[in-house]
């Protein structure tokens, strides 16, 4: 992939975070701190369709956001054709990693198995 | 003192009568012969117009004859005189002693070059980056016959890069750059001032071209918007703003 079009999502997956992650905090605010963090209402949340949807989203977004920048840093710091390979495979994989076990929580508390 | 006969014979002296002087250390290092790079320590005496170069030249001159300096024009236009001085780079020919408002001035050769010896640097990297760049116009009819006439701009056209072509490959940039401080392939504000400098040049076809060549893993995405280049380059050329406006026609926001 060119390197534009990659920055491009980067800075995309940012601004997108930006609104999303401040929907994310508005709903946390419907409650008490200590409440938010309840079982009942993790579940709860858990079981909201349009909300898990928004979480999916952000789950996405910042991995794929955060992984990128991570590659940045590390392309930075060392040069070397298989060093570059390496960090560049590695964090699409640690990105996939992270947006799978994510969403395991998700998808099963939605199947019922918590 | 006896002039030494293979000392370019040259009149740099500051009279040594003068009432201020410096303690000027120059970092001595071979890379070939020693393990770390140590300092000598020279009192200098200097007026108010007296540049970092002409001291160091004093120095040669009356002390140490091996001080190893490079430079040409002595008026920054060769660009071949840039060292860390106080820290910062710059020319040492465009650098007054009286300016820096210091009693120690302490020359070092530049960050993120390979040393030579002493004050010198290798610069094969900063032109092979420029070359990569293609510094020249792109266009099918680019050679001339002698009967043709040249590509007429107008003012307008020479305004929009003219700033840009005041490079004088100093690597002043470069060598303040936080990201060519550890990305040995980054393509380098120097280098990508001089790209922008063709780009916008309205007799130049090679645009797409440019682009390609710095939109790559160690091109143009590698600058983090530092602005250090900006602030040490001593022909204005301001490559941060050149790199801003590259980036813009990579986002779309110009054509
Ligand atoms: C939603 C708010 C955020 C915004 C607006 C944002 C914006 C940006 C931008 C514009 C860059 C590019 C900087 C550059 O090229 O110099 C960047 C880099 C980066 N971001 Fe974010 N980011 C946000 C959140 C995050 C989060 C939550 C993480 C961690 C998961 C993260 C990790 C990184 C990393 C590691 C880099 C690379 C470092 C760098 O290039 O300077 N960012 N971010
Ligand atoms: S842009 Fe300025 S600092 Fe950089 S090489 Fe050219 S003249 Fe020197
Ligand atoms: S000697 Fe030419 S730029 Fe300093």
């Amino acid at each position: 992939m060119k390197e534009s079009t990659i920055m491009k999502i980067h800075y995309g997956t940012a601004l997108a975070s930006v609104g999303l992650v401040a929907v994310h905090i508005l709903m946390r605010l419907t409650t008490g701190f200590a409440d938010s963090l309840s079982y009942e209402n993790v579940l709860a949340n858990y079981q909201s369709i349009p909300y898990v949807i928004m979480l999916e989203l952000i789950l996405i977004l910042l991995a794929v956001h955060g992984f990128n920048g991570l590659r940045v840093i590390l392309l930075e710091l060392k040069q070397g054709r298989v060093y570059e390979k390496a960090v560049s495979y590695g964090c699409v994989v640690a990105m996939i990693v992270l947006i799978g076990y994510g969403s395991r929580t998700i998808i099963m508390t939605n199947m019922g198995m918590v | 003192m006896a002039q030494v006969s293979s000392i370019a014979d040259e009149q740099v002296s500051t009279p040594l009568s003068s009432s201020k002087s410096i303690l000027l250390r120059i970092s001595k290092f071979n890379p070939q012969l020693d393990e770390s790079s140590k300092f000598l320590e020279f009192t200098v005496p200097y007026e108010k117009w007296t540049t970092v170069l002409e001291a160091i030249l004093d120095v040669k001159k009356h002390f140490d004859h091996s001080v190893a300096v490079r430079y040409s024009c002595r008026q920054a236009t060769c660009g071949s005189c840039g060292m860390m001085i106080n820290g910062k780079p710059k020319l040492a020919c465009f650098t007054k002693i009286s300016e820096l408002d210091s009693d120690v001035v302490t020359v070092e050769p530049m960050n993120n070059f390979p040393v030579i010896r002493d004050l010198t640097v290798g610069f094969e990297k900063l032109f092979e980056k420029h070359q990569k760049i293609k510094p020249y116009l792109i266009r099918d009819d680019a050679d001339m016959k002698s009967d043709e006439r040249e590509f007429l701009q107008s003012p307008q056209e020479v305004e929009q890069y003219i700033q840009f072509a005041n490079c004088i490959k100093c690597g002043l940039c470069n060598s303040a750059c936080p990201t060519m401080a550890t990305d040995s392939s980054f393509v380098g504000p120097q280098a990508l001032a001089q790209a922008y400098r063709y780009v916008a040049d309205s007799r130049d076809k090679g645009k797409d071209t440019r682009l390609n060549i710095i939109d790559e893993s160690h091109g143009i995405w590698r600058c983090h918007f530092a602005g250090s280049c900006s602030q040490v380059c001593p022909k204005g050329v301001d490559p941060a703003m050149g790199i801003q406006f590259l980036r813009g026609y990579l986002l779309g926001f110009r054509s």
